[in-house]
């Protein structure tokens, strides 16, 4: 089976040059493949460098060496070493990133939030905002609030509507994390299904999910990532 | 079609190669290059004193480089130095392909005529000359800039700060243009008109599929606005790259600094 991420010998080291030039290492000798339909899971406690693997898989934060191979559209591109535009490319068709936060834009409505990463790729508006809906009534957002921004919603709204966007594309690659942080069991629930029915459509994807129980019930495969702790 | 478009957006649409610009002794840009594609949003950021202007000029066509050129893809396709086009040619350029946003609204605006003269004199330079469409066409983008239509024959200088700098902006967009320059766009604005005017042209610019070149200090605005960063110091590009790369990531010990200054929301 070809791998969708092959990530190799990947090191990330911050430099803080306004603390007078320390040198924090975060991660070293990150190797790991993700398969087509295969969900895995990095552990490791607080601070391990779980959320920056996942940024550098993302293009968001850059590597020092190392490789992290992506395939998109039938190729495989090193996101360690690729240009803005390919970046954006891969993140356009390629790979979704579901993050902790909202980051809400002002003034635009719920429906439309959600509804966006399949007008980038060309879905029609009305198409794209039916699919939306659907997944918000699933994730029990009141459809009365469907056409308020989410700026002002609670934070385990925010979320849901965070992974209604992050689970509406069909991209074949998917990055999560800490997604059912500020959820209820009955939604918590909906993502688990989610996640279930993104594998079984073929999606490889990295999960942070802190909820031992959840973790059991959506991983296929356990990285941990103190071993890939950076020397000191 | 489809394929056509896609070709056409793997060639660059600007292209600088090592613009540099002195004034006298004191070297404002250095050794500047990068390629704008079609649809991509840079965003140049840096203090005053940086260069970050005086780049923008060089790359308007508005100031003579020192050293280095400026090329742009004509809407015939071909890639033309800036300095080999006429005065004529720059000028057409400037009507019809290119936008110019400024800081300030009365510089990009003609502040005793109506909006509606304001938009449509865009469309009368490229040779629309029928009343009724140049003025349904001017409506049409008072209405998409969020400006009552019932202020079509009002002059901006009886406008707020807010809706002249949008009607600057439906002056520049009227006629199509493919890339549009903008200086501070939300500079002298409070913060509540601010976030309006960005969302405006957060969802014109990818409607449109714009080229933009965007001079900002503030952080907050490329963050939103651009899918590039371009930081500067004493006149050179010190750290570049995607936007959330450079702002979640910096390298340099200036961006850092830049960074940490954001006060958080």
């Amino acid at each position: 089976m070809t791998a969708m991420i092959e990530v190799t010998d990947a090191k990330k080291t911050f430099t803080m040059h306004l603390q007078g030039g320390i040198e924090l290492p975060v991660v070293s000798g990150v190797t790991f493949n993700v398969n087509p339909g295969e969900c895995v899971v990095l552990s490791g406690p607080s601070g391990a460098g779980k959320s920056s693997i996942l940024k550098m898989i993302f293009g968001n934060y850059r590597c020092d060496s190392g490789r992290i191979g992506i395939r998109h559209r039938g190729a495989v591109i090193d996101l360690a070493t690729a240009e803005p535009r390919q970046v954006l490319n891969v993140r356009r068709s390629t790979i979704g990133y579901v993050s902790q936060f909202l980051r809400a834009v002002p003034r635009v409505a719920t429906v439309d939030v959600v509804a966006e990463p399949l007008i980038v790729n060309g879905v029609s508006r009305a198409d794209a905002q039916a699919r939306a809906g659907e997944l918000l009534h699933r994730l029990n957002i009141p459809e009365r609030l469907w056409q308020l921004p989410p700026a002002t919603f609670s934070g385990g709204e925010q979320q849901r509507v965070n992974i209604a966007r992050g689970f509406i594309s069909d991209l074949p690659i998917l990055l999560l994390d800490e997604p059912t942080a500020s959820l209820d069991a009955a939604n918590r629930a909906v993502v688990v299904e989610l996640v279930a029915e993104k594998k079984r459509q073929g999606v490889a994807m990295v999960a942070i999910v802190h909820d031992d129980e959840i973790r059991h019930l959506i991983t296929n495969r356990i990285v941990d990532v103190t071993s890939f702790a950076a020397a000191a | 079609m489809v394929d056509q478009a896609a070709l056409e957006n793997d060639e660059p649409l600007l292209v600088a190669e090592a613009l540099s610009k002195s004034f006298g002794r004191i070297a404002a840009c250095r050794d500047v290059s990068f390629a704008l594609y079609p649809g991509e949003v840079l965003a140049i950021v840096g203090e005053s004193g940086s260069g970050k202007s005086t780049l923008l000029q060089m790359l308007s066509g508005q100031l003579t480089p020192s050293a280095g050129h400026v090329s742009y893809r004509m809407r015939d396709g071909i890639t033309r130095d800036l300095t080999t086009l006429g005065e004529a040619e720059r000028r057409f350029l400037f009507r019809t392909d290119w936008g110019f946003v400024h800081q300030d609204p009365a510089q990009g605006l003609r502040m005793a005529v109506s909006a509606g003269a304001n938009v449509g004199e865009r469309l009368m330079a490229v040779g629309w000359n029928h009343y009724g469409r140049i003025r349904d066409t001017a409506s049409d983008w008072l209405t998409r800039v969020e400006i009552d239509t019932a202020r079509i024959d009002d002059a901006p200088r009886t406008y707020s700060g807010g809706m002249r700098q949008r009607l600057q902006i439906a002056r520049n967009l009227v006629t199509e243009p493919r890339l549009v320059f903008m200086d501070e766009p939300t500079g002298g604005l409070d913060v509540s008109v601010q976030a309006r005017l960005l969302d405006l042209l957060r969802s014109l610019v990818a409607e449109l599929n714009l080229a933009v070149v965007i001079v900002t200090h503030d952080l907050a605005v490329a963050r939103l606005l651009s899918h590039r960063v371009m930081v500067m110091k004493g006149g050179r590009v010190i750290e570049t790259g995607l936007t959330d790369q450079v702002l979640d990531d910096p390298r340099e010990p200036y961006t850092q600094l830049l960074v940490s200054s954001i006060l958080p929301p």
